[in-house]
């Protein structure tokens, strides 16, 4: 991989989605995920849909538009429902995709709401049957008595056509909002978690899932913590880990029993006593975990900073990186505004040697691991020219503003990229605003 | 074959529309929208077969099915088995490698079901090819799918190996045995497991030298995997190779990795330990069993997980005597979910002990855990009674026994008392109606006004069983009465409980009690003021019509059914109307 994360260039490649600046609510963007090959590149929304979109092959002759996105196939993945027995209604809104690893000519990926995950297959066909014995190919249907002879039908060619079907519904067995899932390296299960429980699956099996975790005190008024994010480590199909809103992440073995209730490493930083305030307890809740692809670290994001630490570690993290450290005087508004709750997720690059995350005011941030750099950019309209490059963005914290510096108080909260997606191999990433996709790559000199 | 199917084909659609319109709308019904269309016409793709001929079943036929991967799984999955039986649909023997194609195509779907099947058919028309066509034909699918670029493929080939092996020249038999070699140190852990599950199998067929060299070493290698899921179907692969080795062989090259394998970090491996047990202990023979397996499987019963230590326990049946009694006692210290396992299968015991032993060792322990404080393991325990009433008597136990099940009685999960209730007559079977009359009886009784209605019900149908055993002088004497007298009861649902326990006593009981006792006190009950219970009078006439005879049903029940009828309340009048008209009444 050509030189990585703040150091490296970024330009402007595309943009996907409606130019208007009146959203629906159903278009916005609610997860960013590239399959394992970063061929396909996926996203759902809040009404139920999802989009593929698929890299179209490099043309040799101009090196500078490699790999350009375009939409592979669209499909409605859930639909709102009303659970009759709680009264409450189950929105479509994807809250996950996870990509399967390939398995044969077709692409499989599950997708899951609040309460169902679905297992879906997107497959090409580009032959079709032709030739019937009791009707023309237009449907009219021929005289029984002229057919004096067999037809079997032929495949003919036809233009590409891609379906989207649903394998397996994985339903009824959570009773809170599923957050995360994630599938497992033996690549028969996966796991989905909810705000107090961790269940299960295989994935050919719909009908039974074990629970692994579950942190539901008997007493709900005893309840203080929920989990917030859960991975399985990418090579040891026995390791997961969950964080929770208390700032912790808990690793489980799965070999060690058959329920991981216990534990067997808890990753938690102590509190920094000069910092504490009301918000305290608030900011440090972890909005995502995930593992390196190495499986060395794993990542956390709680809403001021990103964390890695090394699995070896549990007593603090090896490496803190400020995301908009500028809030912390601000989070006062930011309480009544809700956005404190934002959870915004977090992604490594192929190499995992630099971290990325997204901010307000449609920025969003890398971190460059060995050289302890960063960068702030922006998906923006503005600098939406092919092949421009991203100019690094700065705010001012106070203090006297800079030239091209943006004060704190301009910020747009209203704008967040809370999902962004790095391709597995190449500098290419999706980021997330709203209702619009940016795909992003590094400048080829 | 082939000139005696084709007559044949052009007899059939020489013979006009007739026979030729069937076929027609199965050929074109295999691409109908509709998938239970689809699946008739593939059920019946033999007869489309048969009427297309050898010729062009091959030419036409095959290609098409060759390309219809798309569809759904259980078209797919009764297409995989059809093609398994198709070798004479297509020019015998001589051609079956014609079949090879579709199943090669359907061998490499992601759903695991119909990929077996094709593998399951791939196996059989096998058997088919001639040794030089299996060698030209079957050979080199199973090459192409061992070096597919998806994992599906790779899979389905791990279980075509066993099958060739044996009919090959040497040469290809090498390349078979490099090719399963690779496959178990295939990057996914999907392929991996289904070489390791083919392990057993694949050694079968393979020459002793190869095993002890080629098939020992991928052994030892899928049992330290670093995917537990692939460690502990190596477990299962120990079990054949075991057997196929001499006695003296298998300390040094099965001895090792099993042993390992009791001890695996991972809970699953050593669950598959505790489960194949008495397979392993079968394979390795005696000498290694007590020496090793003994210690592990003591081990196993002790485990930190429960589960590991649930199919440990469930093995201990069948165990020698001295092998199983310190496990025995273990149980004490063990959690509740062995206990339970254990309590399951302890009773069985008692049988391959004989009296002496099972007084001495298990008595102490049945009575221990007749007051355990899980009512799952006393359950357990009393639900198996009767295997140590064969051998000792169910006396030596009914001191302990009664406060256990009377504890069980009043249980406040309704669905423990349910489960007692449902021993009961097998209980008052042993131990004589005398017993049961001094201590049990009162129990019974008191489940007819249990408040659950699942409980009221079983204790019913309990009182029915009761009375089949005991006789119905003994119903008369001492339960006919307590029921009879519910009938005053203030709670209109135990006035019911009168009317079911009536329902089903009155045939048990026979004519007598049930006209003389039984019914004076049905009919009164007519004048309930719960309209309930007055559609339940009517329903019980129904019921123990046929016990009654002739002058009764005239002079008795017809006035009372048809005062009934006329009820105001509409259930009351239905359920007297069907009485009427199902009862023989003049």
């Amino acid at each position: 991989m050509a030189g990585p994360g703040a150091d490296m260039q970024w330009c402007f490649s595309q943009v996907k989605g409606a130019i208007d600046d009146d959203v629906a609510e159903a278009d916005i963007i609610s997860t960013v995920e590239f399959n394992h090959t970063g061929e396909l590149l996926a996203t759902g929304d809040k009404g139920g849909r999802v989009v593929i979109f698929q890299q179209e092959i490099e043309n040799k002759n101009l090196p500078q538009f490699r790999s350009e996105y375009n939409v592979y196939s669209t499909f409605q993945s859930h639909e709102p429902e009303f659970d009759y027995l709680k009264s409450l209604e189950i929105e479509e809104k994807i809250n996950k995709i996870r990509w399967l690893p390939q398995k044969n000519a077709a692409q499989f990926l599950l997708s899951t709401n609040d309460k169902t995950i679905k297992l879906w297959k997107i497959s090409e066909r580009d032959k079709r049957p032709e030739g019937y014995n009791l009707k023309e190919e237009d449907g009219r249907y021929k005289d029984p008595n002229s057919i004096t002879a067999l037809r079997v039908p032929v495949l003919i060619p036809m233009d590409l056509m891609v379906e989207a079907s649903p394998r397996r519904v994985f339903s009824n067995a959570h009773t809170y909002h599923i957050n995360s899932i994630s599938v497992n390296s033996d690549n028969e299960t996966y796991l989905s978690a909810d705000d107090l429980r961790i269940n299960l699956w295989n994935l050919e099996i719909t009908d039974r899932s074990f629970n692994i975790v579950d942190i539901k005190p008997t007493n709900m008024e005893e309840l203080t913590e929920v989990i917030t994010a859960a991975e399985f480590h990418p090579l040891h199909c026995n390791t997961l880990v969950y964080s929770s809103s208390k700032g912790t992440i808990r690793l489980c073995d799965m070999r060690e029993s058959a329920l991981c209730d216990k534990h067997s490493k808890l990753f938690e930083e102590p509190e920094d006593p000069s910092n504490r305030s009301f918000f305290s307890e608030i900011i440090s809740s972890i909005s995502d975990v995930k593992f390196s692809h190495n499986g060395r670290y794993m990542m956390t994001r709680d809403y001021l900073s990103v964390k890695v630490w090394d699995l070896n570690m549990e007593n603090r993290p090896v490496e803190t990186y400020q995301v908009h450290e500028y809030l912390r005087s601000k989070l006062c508004s930011l309480y009544e505004n809700d956005c404190i709750f934002d959870k915004f997720e977090c992604c490594w690059n192929g190499n995992d040697s630099v971290v990325m995350t997204g901010s307000y005011n449609n920025f969003f941030r890398m971190f460059e691991r060995s050289q302890r750099r960063d960068v702030t950019l922006e998906a923006s309209r503005e600098n939406s020219k092919p092949l421009q490059v991203l100019k690094p963005r700065k705010v001012c914290a106070g203090g006297k503003r800079k030239k091209d510096e943006i004060s704190v108080d301009s910020l747009d909260f209203n704008k967040k990229i809370l999902h962004t997606a790095w391709h597995p191999q190449e500098n290419i990433i999706a980021v997330a605003t709203t209702n619009n996709l940016y795909i992003f790559q590094d400048k080829v000199n | 074959e082939e000139k005696r199917a084709g007559p044949a084909s052009t007899l059939y659609c020489a013979d006009g529309d007739d026979s030729l319109y069937p076929i027609a709308v199965l050929i074109d019904e295999l691409r109908n929208e509709d998938v239970q269309l689809r699946l008739n016409s593939i059920k019946k793709l033999s007869t489309i077969a048969l009427a297309l001929g050898v010729e062009r079943t091959r030419t036409e036929l095959l290609p098409f099915l060759t390309d219809t991967i798309y569809d759904e799984d259980e078209v797919l999955l009764a297409l995989a088995e059809q093609l398994g039986n198709f070798t004479m649909l297509v020019g015998g023997p001589e051609y079956v490698h014609c079949l090879l194609p579709p199943l090669e195509s359907l061998a490499t779907v992601e759903e695991t079901v119909v990929r077996d099947k094709a593998v399951e058919s791939l196996r059989k028309i096998s058997q088919e090819h001639s040794p030089v066509d299996l060698e030209v034909h079957f050979e080199p699918l199973v090459k192409r799918l061992a070096s597919g670029d998806w994992f599906t493929s790779r899979t389905s080939a791990c279980g075509l190996f066993s099958v060739c092996y044996p009919r090959v020249s040497s040469t290809v038999k090498a390349e078979i045995r490099q090719h399963f070699r690779t496959l178990c140190s295939d990057d996914t852990p999907m392929v991996r497991r289904a070489a390791a599950s083919k392990l057993g199998e694949f050694a079968k067929v393979l020459e002793l030298d190869y095993v002890k060299s080629d098939i020992i070493s991928l052994f030892t290698a899928l049992a330290s995997d670093e995917q537990d899921s692939v460690r502990l179907l190596a477990v299962e692969a120990c079990v054949s190779i075991a057997t196929l080795l001499p006695q003296e062989d298998l300390e040094t090259l099965v001895m090792p990795t099993l042993r390992q394998a009791a001890e695996d970090k991972s809970w699953r491996v050593r669950y598959m330990v505790a489960d194949k047990f008495s397979e392993l202990q079968k394979a390795v023979g005696p000498e290694i069993t007590k020496n090793d397996l003994v210690p592990a499987f003591q081990n196993l019963l002790k485990d930190c997980e429960a589960e590991v230590r649930a199919a440990a326990a469930n093995k201990v049946k069948g165990k020698r005597l001295n092998i199983m009694l310190p496990f025995i006692r273990l149980i004490q210290y063990t959690n509740q979910h062995v206990k339970s396992a254990l309590a399951s299968v302890i009773m069985g015991l008692s049988t391959i002990l004989g009296k002496d032993n099972t007084i001495e060792h298990l008595l102490p322990l049945f009575l221990a855990q007749l007051k355990d404080e899980c009512p799952e393991v006393r359950l357990n325990i009393i639900s198996n009674l009767d295997c140590v009433n064969e051998v000792i008597g169910i006396r030596q136990l009914s001191q302990s026994l009664l406060p256990a099940i009377v504890e069980l009685a009043e249980d406040a999960k309704w669905r423990v008392r349910l489960a007692i209730i449902e021993y009961m007559p097998l209980l008052a079977g042993q131990l004589g109606v005398e017993f049961f009359d001094e201590k049990l009886n009162t129990l019974c009784m008191a489940w007819l006004i249990d408040h659950v209605y699942a409980i009221r019900e079983a204790a019913t149908c309990n009182l029915m069983k009761l009375v089949e055993k005991f006789g119905a002088e003994w119903a008369q004497n001492t339960i006919v009465p307590k029921v009879l007298g519910m009938a005053n009861d203030p709670n209109y649902l135990h006035r019911m409980t009168t009317l079911f326990c009536i329902n089903a006593l009155s045939e048990a009981c026979g004519q007598e009690i049930t006209t003389k006792q039984m019914l004076p006190v049905v009919l009164k009950m007519s004048n309930d003021q719960v309209a309930n219970v007055r559609f339940n009078v009517a329903k019980s006439l129904q019921k123990i019509g046929p016990v009654l005879d002739n002058n009764a049903l005239q002079t008795e029940v017809k006035p009372v059914l048809e005062k009934l009828a006329s009820d105001q309340d509409m259930d009351v009048k239905y359920f007297a109307q069907e009485a009427i008209s199902v009862l023989p009444l003049a």
